[in-house]
Order: C-alpha cells, then sequence, then structure tokens
C-alpha cells in the first residue's frame, strides 16, 4: 500500500475514532476495573470495535487506566493480537502451524502477497477489503493447510482454490 | 428440562442427575453432529441446522414412528469426535452408526431414509485405509483408529452438546465433585490425586499431586487456581477441542482443585486464536452461576469460587507458566527466573496452581474412579492416557487418546492408518518448537514423558506431527527457530541473539552457501542457548536443531555439500521440470502465476526457467504427477516406495 492510501486510510479511521470517542470508547471503561490488571482486556475491547489500536485510543486507555503511556504500547507491541497498523475490513489468516507447514502452507502466503499486492501484517489492500496476516495455529491442524477469513474457515487449501476463496469473500 | 436450574445442596444434584438419566432411558435414537474444530471448518454447523430442520418438517411422522422428538429421539451438536480426517462427521447412538463426509443436502435423506426407515445410506460410510483394502465400516467401534483408543481426558467430548448442562449431568457430570465435597477431606483429594500418578499435561509432566501439596504448604491467606488453556504448540489443539467440546469438566476439575486448596478465585487463560473456546467456556460459567455451583455459598456448603475467563493476547511465550501470571496481571508476558516457584509467589505474589486443559479434565475421572483405576493405565512412572493431536501427512488426522506407554508405530500406523498415498516414513515432531523430531529407527518407542525426553524429543502439550519423505529436516528446523524468533519475549540475550543467529546460518545451509563448519557453530550456539537461557522457551528452543542434525545429518550433509534438498523443499536448491508424459491438459498453464509455462492442448508443455519463482504450484495441481522436481542434478520426489508399515 501506497504512502498516500495509507494517510487517506488512517485519517478515515482517525475521524471514525473521534465520532465515537465519547461512545463506544467510553463504555469499554466501565466494564474492567481502572487498573493496570485490566490493561489488556481494555485493548482487546478497544481492538474488537475498531479493529485496530490507533494512537489517540492508547493515549486514551493509558490517561484512563492511569498507566504510563510507555507501558500500554509496550503491551500493545508485545502481543500478536493487536494490530498498530489499520487492517482491511476482513483479514485473512494463514495458518503456519507445523501441520500447515508441512503441507504447503507457504505457498500460499508467498501466493497471496503476489495477488493482493501486500505484505504479510503490513496495512491492507487499496480497497481496503482485505489485510494479510499468518498466525501461528488455529488448531485446525487436521484440515491443512488452512485459511481463516473473518471467521468463515478454508480448509485444505491448494493454490488453485485461492482464486475461489478471494472471490466469495470479496462479494461477501 | 432444563430451565432455570438451581442446586440448594448436593443431594438436590444427585437426585436431578437421577431424575435426568431416567428421563433419558426413554431415548430411543440420537444423533450427534460434530461441531469440532476440523468440522466445523467444513460446516458442521450448518449440517446440524439442516438436520434440525428436517426433523422439525417430519415431527409427525417421527411421532408416528415412535420416535417423539425430545424424549425418544434428539439430534445434537458435540465437540470433536475425533477422526477429522473423515468429517463432517454424524453418528447415531445406539447402534453406532457413523457417517463420514456429510455434506449439508445429506440432512434431507439421512432423517428421511436413516432416522424414519432404518435404512444405512452406503456412500456416506466410512472406507477404511487398513491395507486389508476398502472395506466399508458401519459402526464406528469397527474403525481401528477408534477401536484401539482409551478416553478419559477426552470421554465427553463428541458425546456431550457443550450447550447442555443436563447432557453433562445424564454423563455423571458433577458427580466427582459431590463425592469429594461430601465424602472427602481436601487433604484425601490431594493425596487421591497424588497417589494416581497424574502427571501435568501442558508438557513439563509435574506430579500434581506434589503441585497442590507445595501450594497448600505456603502459610499464605489466598491461593490462586488458574487453567492454563493457551495451547500454543503449533500442530497441537486436544485442548482447543476440550474447551470447546467439553467446558463443565474442565470447570468441574477446577472446583475439586479449588476444594482440595482453599482457593477463593480461579482464572481459566484461553488463547487468543480459540474464539469458540471462550464462548463455551462463558456460557457453561454462567450457567454454573445461576446454578449454584460456581459463586458463593457452593452447593450450600459456604464454599466460594469465582471463575473468570482471561483471553490471552497471542504470545506463544505466554503459555510458560510466569509469563502467563505477568499477562493475567495486564503487564508484557515476560517469564522469571524461578529461584522462587509459583506455588510460592506467582500471581500478584500468591500462591499459585496452574494446572492445563487436560489434566484438570483427568482430575474428575480420578476422583469419581479411584487412583488405582487412573495407575492401573499406562506404564508406572508416567499413569494414565494421553490425548494427542495426529496430524500432518498421515492417513487418519485427528485426535486421539491412548494409554501412556503405546509406541509411535502403534500411534501413527495402526490408529493413524500410515502415511498418505503410502510413501515413506521419515520423522515425527513431538512436543511442538520444544520437542524434536524422531526417525523411524525410533518408531517402537513407548510414548511416556520420560522415554521420550530421553530421545530428544518431549512430549509437550500432545502434537504429534508425521512427516514423509518429502519433508525436509533442515526447513523444518528452520521453520521452528523462526517461529521461536517471533514468540521470544526478548528478555534474555541467549534466546533472543541465539535463535536469530542460528537462523542465519540455518538459512545459509538452504540457499545453498552452508559450510561445514556452520554445523559447529550451530552446535555452538545451541549449547549456549540451553544452558544460559532464562526460560523453557530459550532452554529447549535448540531441541529441534538439535534433534534434526543428530538424525538427520545425512540431510543437513546433502544441503552443504551437494547442494541438493533431498527432499525437494528448498527453494535455492530445487527446480521444476515437466517430464514427457505431461498430457498437455493446460491445468499447469493456466495456474502458473507468472507465465512461465508454455504449451499447447494435448502437446508436452515446457517450464521457462528464467521466469520460474519455483512456487510449486505446477507441481501441485497436475493431475497426472508429470512435474518432476530437481535437485542436485536428480529428479527427487519420485523415489521407490518402501514402507515401514509392519
Amino acid at each position: 500500500m501506497n504512502s498516500e492510501t495509507k494517510t487517506k486510510a488512517s485519517k478515515k479511521k482517525a475521524a471514525v475514532l473521534k465520532s465515537d470517542t465519547n461512545g463506544k470508547l467510553d463504555q469499554i471503561f466501565d466494564l474492567y476495573p481502572r487498573e493496570e490488571d485490566s490493561l489488556i482486556m481494555i485493548l482487546q475491547e478497544v481492538q474488537d470495535r475498531l479493529n485496530w489500536l490507533p494512537p489517540e485510543a492508547l493515549d486514551r486507555v493509558a490517561d484512563e487506566l492511569n498507566v504510563p503511556r510507555a507501558r500500554v504500547q509496550g503491551v500493545a507491541t508485545f502481543y500478536r493480537a493487536f494490530s498498530l497498523e489499520p487492517r482491511g475490513e476482513k483479514v485473512i489468516k494463514v495458518c503456519l502451524g507445523t501441520a500447515c507447514h508441512v503441507r504447503g502452507a507457504q505457498i500460499l502466503v508467498d501466493e497471496l502477497e503476489r495477488r493482493l499486492d501486500l505484505k504479510v501484517s503490513h496495512g491492507c489492500t487499496k480497497d481496503g477489503r482485505f489485510s494479510l496476516e499468518t498466525v501461528n495455529c488455529v488448531g485446525a491442524c487436521a484440515m491443512a493447510p488452512a485459511i481463516v477469513v473473518n471467521e468463515n474457515y478454508y480448509a485444505n487449501v491448494k493454490p488453485d482454490k485461492l482464486d475461489k476463496m478471494l472471490k466469495k469473500e470479496q462479494q461477501s | 428440562m432444563s430451565a432455570a436450574l438451581s442446586f440448594k445442596n448436593p443431594e438436590a444434584l444427585l437426585a436431578y442427575a437421577e431424575k435426568v438419566k431416567k428421563y433419558r432411558q426413554q431415548r430411543t435414537m440420537e444423533i450427534r453432529v460434530c461441531a469440532g474444530p476440523g468440522c466445523i471448518a467444513r460446516g458442521g454447523r450448518e449440517i446440524f441446522s439442516a438436520i434440525k430442520a428436517t426433523i422439525e418438517k417430519n415431527k409427525k411422522e417421527l411421532k408416528k414412528k415412535n420416535l417423539e422428538v425430545g424424549v425418544k429421539f434428539e439430534a445434537k451438536c458435540t465437540g470433536c469426535h475425533g477422526l477429522c480426517e473423515a468429517g463432517p462427521v454424524v453418528t447415531f447412538e445406539p447402534s453406532k452408526l457413523f457417517y463420514s463426509k456429510v455434506k449439508i443436502k445429506d440432512a434431507e435423506e439421512i432423517v428421511e431414509k436413516t432416522v424414519l426407515n432404518d435404512e444405512i445410506i452406503k456412500r456416506l460410510l466410512f472406507k477404511s485405509c487398513d491395507s486389508r483394502g476398502g472395506d466399508l465400516i458401519k459402526k464406528y467401534t469397527d474403525i481401528r483408529f477408534y477401536a484401539l483408543q482409551t478416553k478419559v481426558a477426552l470421554r465427553n467430548v463428541g458425546v456431550v452438546d457443550p450447550s447442555n448442562l443436563d447432557d453433562f449431568i445424564a454423563e455423571d457430570g458433577f458427580k466427582a465433585f459431590v463425592k469429594a465435597l461430601t465424602e472427602m477431606s481436601p487433604d484425601d483429594v490431594i493425596e487421591e490425586i497424588e497417589k494416581s500418578g497424574l502427571r501435568g499435561r501442558g508438557g513439563a509432566g509435574f506430579s500434581t499431586g506434589k503441585k497442590w501439596r507445595s501450594a497448600k504448604r505456603v502459610k499464605q491467606d489466598r491461593v490462586w487456581i488458574i487453567c492454563n488453556g493457551d495451547e500454543g504448540d503449533p500442530g497441537a489443539f486436544m485442548d482447543r477441542a476440550i474447551m470447546e467440546g467439553d467446558p463443565y469438566s474442565v470447570i468441574e476439575g477446577l472446583l475439586i482443585g479449588a476444594y482440595a486448596l482453599g482457593a477463593t478465585d480461579g482464572f481459566i487463560y484461553v488463547r487468543h486464536e480459540y474464539p469458540l473456546a471462550v464462548k463455551h467456556l462463558q456460557m457453561a460459567i454462567n450457567t454454573l452461576e445461576k446454578a449454584g455451583l460456581l459463586g458463593k455459598n457452593i452447593l450450600g456448603t459456604g464454599m466460594t469460587f469465582n471463575l473468570k475467563i482471561s483471553r490471552g493476547g497471542g504470545a506463544f511465550v505466554c503459555g510458560e507458566s510466569s509469563a502467563l501470571m505477568r499477562s493475567l496481571e495486564g503487564k508484557v508476558g515476560e517469564p522469571r527466573a524461578k529461584y522462587i516457584r509459583s506455588v510460592e509467589k506467582g500471581l500478584l505474589d500468591q500462591p499459585t496452581v496452574l494446572n492445563n486443559v487436560e489434566t484438570f479434565t483427568c482430575v474428575p475421572a480420578i476422583i469419581d474412579k479411584g487412583s488405582s483405576w487412573f495407575a492401573s493405565i499406562g506404564p508406572k512412572s508416567s499413569t494414565g492416557t494421553k490425548a494427542f493431536s495426529l496430524v500432518g501427512k498421515v492417513k487418519n488426522t485427528g485426535l486421539v487418546e491412548v494409554p501412556m506407554g503405546r509406541t509411535l508405530r502403534e500411534i501413527i500406523f495402526d490408529i493413524g492408518g500410515g502415511i498418505i498415498d503410502d510413501r515413506p516414513f521419515k520423522a515425527v515432531q513431538t512436543g511442538g518448537p520444544s520437542g524434536g523430531c524422531l526417525p523411524v529407527d525410533k518408531l517402537d518407542l513407548p510414548v511416556d514423558f520420560d522415554t521420550l525426553s530421553r530421545a530428544g524429543a518431549m512430549m509437550g502439550s500432545g502434537g504429534m506431527i508425521v512427516m514423509d519423505d518429502r519433508t525436509c529436516m533442515v526447513d523444518i528446523a528452520d521453520y521452528f527457530i523462526r517461529f521461536l524468533i517471533g514468540e521470544s519475549c526478548g528478555k534474555c540475550v541467549p534466546c533472543r541473539e541465539g535463535l536469530r543467529q542460528v537462523h542465519e546460518l540455518l538459512d545459509r545451509i538452504i540457499r545453498g552457501d552452508g559450510e561445514l563448519d556452520d554445523l559447529k557453530k550451530i552446535d555452538r550456539l545451541c549449547h549456549t542457548m540451553e544452558v544460559a537461557s532464562l526460560c523453557a522457551l530459550g532452554k529447549s528452543a535448540p531441541y529441534p536443531v538439535t534433534s534434526t542434525i543428530k538424525y538427520f545429518r545425512d540431510e543437513y550433509m546433502a544441503h552443504i555439500e551437494e547442494k541438493k534438498c533431498p527432499a525437494g523443499v528448498c527453494k535455492s536448491l530445487v527446480k521444476y521440470d515437466i517430464n514427457k508424459d505431461c498430457i498437455g491438459c493446460l491445468i499447469c498453464k493456466k495456474q502458473c502465476p507468472v507465465d512461465a509455462i508454455s504449451g499447447e492442448n494435448k502437446k508436452l508443455h515446457v517450464i521457462d526457467q528464467d521466469k520460474c519463482i519455483v512456487c510449486g504450484i505446477c507441481y501441485e495441481v497436475c493431475p497426472v504427477d508429470t512435474v518432476d522436481i530437481i535437485s542436485g542434478g536428480e529428479i527427487v520426489n519420485r523415489r521407490e516406495l518402501e514402507v515401514v508399515n509392519p
């Protein structure tokens, strides 16, 4: 993704954030005690609602929980579940568990990177539709290699099945 | 009949259990649709809905056949049945009929033919892959995959509807907890667990009874009890299957533990990638809070136990106990040195007992059936059974549970049915990134904690990944090292820097630039990591490398000296070529992402080696296997098939 569209996307997200800063995020802070112990759970709630963790949201979490901003940043970058970049509406997760690896998952990653013109864990497609991630194991080892798009599982994926999958996800 | 249940005392629960069982005795047929990790990915849930809808349509018809829905007949959605390869799976009780690879459109036929007219649909029967040939098997009890298993931890997975408390109670759920509560003192419970010989199923294999006893010895007001559901080993999904398919058993194990330890608060730490496990556990917790089995004054006995779920952040290192506790405290999941053990100072510096999901699930079974029953299964030093996820290049992939002490050969060839396409077996990887790869001559080793560690692998949490001759061991070693680079918390130097250096060296070998000296360097680095890393992640990180160098040295040598990848995997060392048997079907030409293949219909296709990016797609899609993989000047994908199966 080039830098121009990237700024556009983040501007759009920032606008979304601004409009619900006083709505959605407010509720989150009432769900858990306002202390450091709740940090991970709160970041998870923020990400569930916004799909990523914008810097403005991290500022707010630090303020609300009275935790140093650096510590919030530390936790947000440490855990794989958190994304500090905007993600597409649909996140394509290619499983790279051992079972998937021995059955050729890496080919799928390379192929998806090429087809979507996208790097793993870096931004989203120009239309904002997809982003691409790899996961260590989704626990669907028996149907390796597996791909998960949001909630949809694709089992025993072969490179020639990718077109069909992308088409289906593009439409729905 | 479940509505809003609430039990004021243990007797009320037992009386209710009797009532449920009696009511269930009227049931003459039950359909179980699998919605385990595998089947759900192939539409298990949608098949269940379709069957449910067809039943609704045929309600009158069913009543006429003396199969009144809800009384004499029921269809339910259960957890994993185990044989994921045959999924989606639908089974029938009490006939044990087993349907495999069911599709949504089969739902009507299943209800109309099998349920209403006792007619078996042949095309849905399981085809055995045993060497005896492709017989159709009707009952799952006759399938070798199932016949050779003993289920303890997985006893209810695939049997009960995880969202239905009645179902669990009908399978003697909470019987063990009531027994502990009414007939045993907390110390009796600990003694029983200790006598059973139960060792932690998470990987290290520490005695559960001993752990509980040491936590109890600490003079502190508060003890925490935590269930580790952060199943991070790639290639393992036993805990996922248990949490999704039988959440009540996990909680019953925790309740018994809480009673034994006097703990009032507990957590289940569930991996980020398992949203369905979180959902099912949360539903179970909510139901039990209402039923008087969690919260204050449990079953009127004055016992208090609050249970919460904590979702992990997706960090492998958080499966390590001290890192997991840091994560529960809302911090970065870095492990600490363990000169003080967490049973003394764990969560918030208070005594903490942390056990794995499978361990907790074994606890009710031990209390119910007695420690001597459990201890009678398996060898003396590793008692009981162990669940494994049998995956990779094996025919019957799925979830299995066997008594400890069974050999790798029995698990892979008898239960697993052997290697896909009867290719030669090369290695089996156990213990995840902390484990190792074992070669053919280790196939007769009994699987227990101590034997596997001695062989340079480890039991781990139970992932068992089978590899054939098309798996490159250097690539596998590098795969695990890359995995660990991403997961190392970075706190200590040996792990953080050691992994990077080992990866550099392995990568050189894979690219064909390796030198003989590199193996020595790798060896030195591995040794340093093993002795100097802070936690188990770093200490055991070299095992995938050291075990592959030990058992598959010739493969490393082929990469280094002949610049050849015998498995045909390492991209820099292989090229693809189409041989003269090509039927000219154009499939590979269409699929090639860089248009490197030229050729016309029914004429030999040719790969332009300058354009080719060695992605391997043509090899994957060729319907007649005419794409050859060439490495070191030899065709490496075709070899005489020497089957190791007895």
